[in-house]
């Protein structure tokens, strides 16, 4: 198997949900009892029939997360860059076609925004801008990433997909993981939501993490934006591509988020929607399924529900979170990519976790090449 | 007199190792490690700030009793390690490390080709070096052979509470080596840590079965029993086991 196209595309997505919805009782019963779980016993947990059994489901995947993490719960920052975008995404507030003012941060707005994340504790950084070459690319990301180097520990980046090389080259500058969405695994379906822009290619998208996995990079995030399509039938591909890239590239760690459609600034109400009920099942699945992996939930997900998921197989979350460039110090009051829903600060957010008995781990990771930052 | 444990040009009242990572806060941290008695504990050097005098794991870890052992976790490569213990050396201002290679993020399973590439620079560099290893005699012999103070091989996956799964090997390492033996990994009980001691094992390193439990202090605390009965028991000789009532001698009796 060169690459994960080559398994996908032997994969069916209407044979794929029937057999989700033909799993029963008896099949999320073994699932529940095993150790070691395989793509049938995940199908089993996130199929319908699972849903009586999810108090089951949160108490194992609760127990299993505290003993692999520790009752801890990692902090990041996401720190938009630029919304500058020359794609085409129905249900994105930077959508080309969006009439919104455009912003990339200089190098010194970038140093005023970071000052602002540093003084709240933060060592952990997302960087995310919108897909445009020209304005926003590797030259550009590069350049963020040797200016911020020497303040955080562990530096992600959500951008355009780039090649081997390219993250190469991010890599050996300090950029520690990557995440990139498929967005939905529904290949018509995806063609309806980026009708224009580089991200209109499916392919390329898809095959990412192969580019990513083969430019040893540490991290890989992997999700579908749910709402788009069935969730079940794109959490089963996700699960698929999660195993086939832990099995070909075992050196990187992998992550996964649940993004759930919200509204902005373009209006695309969720096709298929997703209940809080569902998003638990699911996030007890993919614990179930893998001990080890990474889960993140961001400031999408409201208050309340982020008050009990931390219990439940989150490992890390951000707070507080801006989704505008120059969100913090700039521009507090301008248009974001998608609106927050949990709106407490980063204080508050600290102070909730602590009080749930959770160390708040700040940092979690040091470049031990042998270089120096420059 | 008790015979007490030697590493280097160091002497341990306690064979009991403590990690301190997954602890529900640094406060708990350091409650547990005290209930232990650990002499000996370890931090993830990705862990702390190391130029920051006010870090939190660091100053919960500040008592003139307890040893810090920086470690290597979340390194890849030997030339990586060496360069984390290096700075470790220089900010910490201790030249002992916990030498972890594991390239593998799922299992953090050691890499042994790079674990004795490092050990042997590191040694050189005049580091005391203790390293996380598997439970594989020969690998324990060849660091060894490179001058590592002391070898720590995996009882089970490392967080796992699986116990002794390596039992056979093990055995094999303790009656071969010339330097302790430290069991690192899968210790998930005091049981499993009684056990290990009653071996001959010279040390146990506990982290995940303290910090996880409902009480990690008092959990500290039996884990500290536990190692002392086991290491009791082990330095009084185990009588033999056996697997049937022995009679008087049926066989040889016509000799009187």
């Amino acid at each position: 198997m060169h690459n994960f196209k080559t398994l996908f595309d032997t994969y069916n997505w209407d044979s794929s949900l029937k057999s989700i919805f033909n799993k029963t009782a008896a099949h999320v019963t073994q699932a529940l009892a095993k150790e070691k779980l395989d793509l049938e016993d995940f199908k089993a947990l996130i199929s319908p029939a699972a849903t009586p059994f999810l108090e089951q489901m949160a108490q194992k995947s609760s127990l299993l997360t505290k003993k692999r993490f520790g009752n801890t719960i990692q902090m990041y920052a996401p720190m938009y860059l630029s919304n500058e975008c020359q794609n085409i995404c129905t249900y994105c507030g930077f959508s080309m076609t969006n009439k919104i003012p455009r912003r990339t941060l200089t190098d010194l707005e970038i140093l005023k925004e970071v000052a602002f994340l540093k003084e709240k504790g933060y060592d952990h950084i997302l960087l995310v801008t919108g897909e445009a070459n020209k304005i926003v690319g590797v030259a550009y990301l590069k350049k963020a990433i040797q200016l911020i180097r020497s303040q955080f520990s562990n530096i992600t980046i959500e951008v355009q997909p780039l090649d081997q090389e390219e993250y190469e080259l991010l890599i050996e500058h300090g950029l520690y993981a990557v995440l990139v969405y498929q967005e939905t695994y529904h290949r018509d379906e995806y063609k309806k939501h980026h009708p224009k822009g580089k991200k209109s290619n499916f392919d390329y998208r898809l095959e990412t993490p192969d580019r990513l996995g083969k430019a040893g990079v540490h991290k890989i995030g992997l999700g579908a934006l749910f709402g788009l399509e069935d969730w079940r039938a794109d959490s089963f591909f996700t699960a698929l591509h999660l195993r086939y890239l832990q099995k070909t590239y075992w050196k990187t760690k992998y992550s996964i988020s649940f993004p759930r459609l919200r509204p902005h600034s373009g209006g695309l109400e969720p096709k298929v929607e997703m209940t809080d009920t569902d998003l638990v099942q699911l996030i007890c699945a993919f614990r179930l399924f893998d001990e080890d992996i990474e889960l993140s939930m961001s400031t999408r997900e409201s208050e309340v529900f982020r008050n009990h998921i931390v219990q439940l197989g989150t490992t890390s979350i951000s707070a507080a979170s801006k989704t505008n460039p120059g969100g913090y110090t700039l521009e507090t009051e301008s248009l974001e990519q998608f609106e927050i829903s949990d709106e407490r600060s980063t204080e508050e957010v600290v102070e909730m976790l602590k009080n749930q008995g959770l160390e708040v781990v700040w940092k979690d990771w040091s470049q031990f090449e042998a270089r120096q930052p420059s | 007199m008790k015979n007490l444990l030697k590493i280097a040009n160091k002497e341990f009242t306690s064979r009991l190792f403590i990690g301190t990572g997954k602890f529900s806060s640094s406060k708990q941290m350091q409650e547990a490690v005290l209930a232990s008695e650990s002499e000996l504990v370890t931090t993830a050097l990705k862990r702390i700030d190391m130029h920051n005098a006010e870090d939190d794991i660091l100053t919960h870890l500040k008592h003139t009793h307890i040893n810090l052992l920086p470690n290597t976790s979340g390194v890849r490569t030997a030339k990586e390690a060496v360069f984390a213990a290096a700075l470790a050396r220089e900010a910490l201002d201790t030249n002992w490390i916990k030498l972890e290679i594991h390239p593998d993020p799922r299992y953090l399973l050691p890499d042994p080709i790079e674990t004795l590439k490092a050990a042997a620079e590191l040694v050189k560099l005049g580091f005391v070096v203790m390293p996380y290893i598997h439970a594989d005699p020969v690998l324990c012999k060849r660091l060894e052979d490179v001058g590592v103070q002391c070898v720590m091989p995996l009882g089970a996956p490392i967080g796992s509470n699986k116990g002794l799964k390596t039992l056979e090997f093990l055995e094999i390492i303790i009656e071969q080596s010339n330097v302790p033996v430290i069991i690192d990994a899968g210790i998930g009980a005091p049981s499993h840590a009684a056990y290990a001691m009653e071996i001959g094992a010279d040390a146990v390193l506990v982290n995940t079965a303290i910090a996880v439990s409902q009480n990690p202090v008092a959990m500290a605390k039996a884990f500290k029993m536990a190692v002392e009965a086991g290491r009791l028991g082990y330095e009084a000789k185990l009588a033999p086991v056996k697997n049937q009532a022995e009679a008087s001698s049926p066989l040889t009796s016509f000799l009187n």
